[in-house]
């Protein structure tokens, strides 16, 4: 469904992504790791046309959205939700009107359904009693949930997420996954996530790919990933095992 | 060489920027023509560009009238024409003060938290969570604010005249004893219909450089907070200037 080929994209300067190749498989729960600073968030933003590549081909079922006029790529991005790092959230909203403006934006839903449908999304991430409240009122852990059910309420094909448990406690990070796992499971979506949360992203993830040196340099399912024989993959999720625990 | 170097940077910089700063306006411009349009969010904006500037504007004006009574009358007397105090004050401001001080003032009060906020936007990512919902950030944040202050800024001027006027009225009448007649009579000789068109005309541009100016430093703002305070001050500072500059222009035109 989504297909990345030979993209390129130098952003201030430094040439962040050198030709990235990578298929995400339909239905499934991706992930992407790396080394900080290697464009795995650009990555993600290529993808739902937040940024345009200076080489290559971004293809959304086999068009390619790099090349869409803004309108049709409004169209395209109907099919997706994001879930930014800092959640994104409306902070002159409340979480009720954050949940509730993509429906009343895209008026998929009738007037009086969106109620409902934020009722049941907010239930859905535990935070059904919270609807009055204002984004800076609620904790990191809070405002991801309420983002996943912004990105929830348009039952998209395809969510983003960028890092969604940067900054969060180990506790709060595994809710989050388990989380996102659940909601995969139940809708079924397309899901590409950018983390750093190894081991754990190893559990909750179909296939994971590594970003290095501004190219997928590994793509696999979960767990043959962790026995590859690619000594840079080796090194990378090991350390970065031993530095979360 | 090194010179040449750098003034061709600047140069280039500058040019750069300016582009980017029309293409910004223009495409801000035609979301005026297309639906949706958002009069929810422009009421909004009204509210906060218009209403909550109008106790600045009257402060100001206030004082500004006052002091240019007591100027005036110094300055008429001695010609022995104090009774044409209330025309020297009432054109001095129709004609100018009220346009660019009370634009100042909005630039001050409004157009800084304008490039705040949206900065702040920018910085958190929400306008790009608005793109990914397919709503257009110019049409969402930036068309309902210039409408709004295209609105509100010459609403603003029309009440900054008045107020000023009735202070030079406070201070030449009731304090250094000009006639309340002559005051009242040489403005309705001196002021015509287009002395306050072109007050109007002055004000409504801007009204336009103050939203546009101010919008376009906070959509593109660096992502620190070093960034968007230089952003702010930049704002403020360009939208002052370009304001002064254009008046000089729209004078000249006018006149």
């Amino acid at each position: 469904m989504i297909k990345l080929q030979g993209v390129e994209k130098t952003l201030g300067g430094q040439h962040v992504l050198r030709g990235v190749d990578l298929e995400i498989p339909t239905g499934q729960l991706t992930t992407i790791i790396g080394p900080s600073g290697e464009g795995k968030s650009v990555m993600l933003k290529h993808m739902i046309g937040l940024l345009r590549p200076d080489r290559g081909k971004v293809l959304v079922d086999g068009v390619d959205i790099s090349r869409l006029k803004e309108k049709e790529l409004n169209e395209v991005r109907k099919r997706f939700a994001m879930l930014f790092q800092s959640a994104a959230l409306f902070d002159s909203m409340n979480v009720f009107d954050n949940v509730a403006f993509p429906l009343r934006e895209k008026r998929v839903v009738p007037d009086v359904e969106i109620t409902r449908v934020v009722q049941d999304m907010l239930d859905r991430v535990g935070l059904g009693d919270m609807g009055h409240k204002y984004p800076a009122e609620l904790s990191g852990g809070m405002k991801k949930r309420v983002g996943l059910a912004r990105a929830l309420g348009m039952g998209p094909e395809i969510i983003l997420f960028d890092e969604p448990t940067t900054g969060l406690d180990p506790l709060m990070a595994r809710a989050i996954h388990d989380l996102i796992l659940s909601m995969h499971r139940v809708f079924g979506f397309t899901a590409v996530m950018v983390s750093h949360e190894i081991p754990e992203i190893f559990a909750i993830s179909d296939w994971v790919a590594m970003l290095k040196d501004g190219k997928v340099t590994a793509m696999a399912p979960a767990e043959e990933f962790q026995r590859l024989n690619d000594p840079v993959v080796q090194e990378f999720i090991s350390v970065d095992a031993a530095a979360v625990h | 060489m090194v010179m040449v170097q750098r003034i061709g940077a600047v140069t280039l910089f500058l040019i750069d920027e300016m582009g980017r700063m029309f293409i910004f306006l223009l495409r801000a411009l035609a979301w005026l023509f297309r639906p949706p349009f958002r009069i929810t969010q422009i009421i909004k904006q009204l509210h906060f560009i218009g209403f909550k500037s109008t106790f600045v504007v009257i402060l100001t004006a206030t004082f500004t009238g006052m002091v240019l009574a007591l100027q005036g009358y110094y300055s008429l007397r001695k010609f022995g024409s104090e009774g044409l105090l209330g025309s020297a004050v009432a054109l001095s401001m129709i004609r100018e003060l009220g346009p660019v001080l009370a634009s100042l003032m909005v630039t001050a009060r409004a157009g800084s938290a304008m490039t705040a906020e949206i900065g702040i936007m920018r910085i958190t990512e929400q306008i790009d969570a608005l793109e990914t919902m397919a709503v257009n950030p110019l049409q969402y944040l930036i068309t309902p604010k210039m409408v709004a202050s295209l609105l509100a800024v010459p609403l603003l001027v029309s009440i900054f005249d008045v107020v000023g006027i009735w202070g030079g009225y406070i201070v030449g009448v009731k304090l250094l004893g000009v006639g309340a007649g002559s005051y009242w009579s040489s403005i309705e000789s001196a002021v015509e219909w287009k002395d306050v068109y072109g007050g109007i005309l002055k004000s409504i541009s801007f009204g336009l450089i103050v939203s546009w100016v101010c919008c376009y430093k906070g959509f593109y703002t660096s992502l620190s907070a070093e960034g968007l305070g230089k952003a702010t001050t930049d704002a403020v500072v360009l939208t002052s200037v370009l304001i002064l500059i254009w008046d000089y222009f729209l004078t000249s035109v006018l006149l």
